[in-house]
């Protein structure tokens, strides 16, 4: 059981600079992410984007902004733990125990939910026949390539992600592309290469369809596939592949007994405290009259959250508010040498 | 101010008025019309503002901008007739826009 004063859910920037902020009054956290990576939207929506109205920087990409966040919270050496999801938490004794899918276990006065629109999961086929299946020949991700030697493989959808694994299986297997339009969003020199294999007879590629339905009892045997003028096509495959990029889930937080309305927690101004005591809410995934989903506004939220999450923390001490620029308790918390 | 209806999948009609400049997303959203979730929250950065437009209203549209049939691909059944409504601006040509909402969005 890891023991900590606040644990954070979400390390996108709204998670990291309240982190920071507990940092600043003396704080620690433990922080939690189902991607493996650090950074949330900013770094799997929109890493090379710029962004235009982020205080006092004219300009950044996502994943500047990401990098500076975590040099800024380097001094705390905080945790992370990636690729988890917070899946239970019960109350105890004015604490709360969080338990995660990889079966990590924590104990804290506060948690700060700082989830954005919820954690990313890749987008399944809408094909309710392929549920038996997923997991086993219906993958949304490779973990280990060599299953697929010498085997028929169908693989759905037009980015990145499908057209490397496309060509990269194609030494090996049996491959047929399937994209619901002409145009591939993949890197030009990938959809080139395609085109090399698709002339050399190496791979199949089929514009224009989507999946109808997949065919097996115990064991997958074909996929079947249409167009819009409704007309189909079977494909025999030992297993299929969907690439359809990733989408936003609240999860498990939903059964935490926390109000939600469309989405969003309701919380107050004063800290961002939801209806649970030591329960706090940040950035997009939290609502007030007159919330914007921008990402200063998280990093107020996420900077008075800190300061809500002191007294439970810290009972029997009293918060003082001291500035960085003078404070010499919060100079020795970042390390810095006067 | 112009007059679009929203049909859900389940064929319920939804006529609001939407001011024009806003996006057909936020005319859903501020009429709390179920079935267009937004979650990006109109940064055609995720694909859950997905609606139909038969082809009568369909050409009438502004054209998609670049990068919209690559967000369409991960969104929930697309088809050629497919648009995310976060990136269909109100204006007067577009009065009496009938939009078709998917199953789901995600």
């Amino acid at each position: 059981m890891i023991d900590t004063d606040v644990l954070i859910v979400g390390a996108g920037p709204t998670g990291l600079f309240c982190a920071h902020q507990l940092g600043i009054i003396g704080l620690k956290c433990e922080i939690v992410d189902n991607l493996d990576k650090i950074g949330g939207q900013c770094i799997e929506l929109y890493p090379d984007k710029p962004i235009y109205d982020i205080p006092a920087i004219p300009e950044c990409t996502g994943e500047e902004l990401t990098n500076n966040l975590i040099e800024q919270i380097k001094p705390f050496n905080f945790n992370f733990h990636l690729s988890d999801r917070v899946q239970e938490m019960k109350n105890e004794n004015e604490k709360w125990i969080v338990k995660t899918l990889k079966g990590k276990e924590f104990l804290t006065p506060n948690i700060v939910i700082a989830g954005g629109v919820g954690s990313f999961e890749p987008r399944k086929f809408p094909t309710k026949n392929c549920e038996k299946f997923e997991g086993k020949s219906i993958l949304y991700s490779i973990k280990d390539k060599s299953i697929f030697k010498n085997k028929k493989v169908v693989i759905f959808g037009g980015g990145d992600s499908a057209l490397d694994w496309a060509i990269e299986l194609s030494n090996n297997s049996k491959i047929s592309l399937v994209h619901r339009r002409d145009e591939f969003r993949g890197a030009p020199a990938s959809v080139e290469r395609l085109k090399e294999l698709q002339n050399e007879k190496k791979l199949d590629v089929f514009t224009g369809y989507s999946i109808k339905d997949v065919i097996g009892n115990s064991s997958l045997e074909s996929v079947e596939i249409k167009n819009e003028e409704g007309q189909s096509k079977k494909i025999n495959a030992d297993y299929v592949l969907g690439f359809f990029g990733l989408i936003m889930q609240l999860g498990p937080i939903l059964d935490w007994g926390l109000n939600v309305d469309k989405k969003t927690i309701p919380v107050n101004t004063e800290n961002f405290e939801t209806n649970k005591k030591g329960i706090f809410a940040i950035g997009d995934i939290c609502y007030y009259p007159g919330k914007l989903k921008l990402i200063l506004s998280g990093f107020h939220e996420g900077a008075l959250a800190a300061r809500g999450c002191f007294k439970y923390a810290r009972p029997d001490e009293k918060y003082r508010f001291e500035f960085t620029t003078s404070s010499k308790n919060v100079k020795d918390r970042l390390g810095v040498k006067e | 101010m112009v007059k679009i209806k929203y049909i859900e999948h389940n064929s319920k009609e939804h006529e609001v008025d939407v001011a024009n400049g806003l996006s057909v997303m936020e005319g859903a959203v501020q009429n709390d019309i179920p079935g267009i979730d937004a979650d990006c929250g109109g940064g055609m950065a995720c694909a859950t503002c997905h609606v139909y437009v038969k082809e009568d209203w369909f050409n009438k549209l502004p054209e998609k901008s670049e990068g919209e049939d690559d967000m369409l691909d991960q969104a929930y059944k697309p088809n050629s007739s497919s648009r995310l409504s976060c990136q269909i601006t109100v204006s007067d040509k577009l009065d009496g826009l009938v939009v078709h909402l998917p199953e789901k969005q995600v």
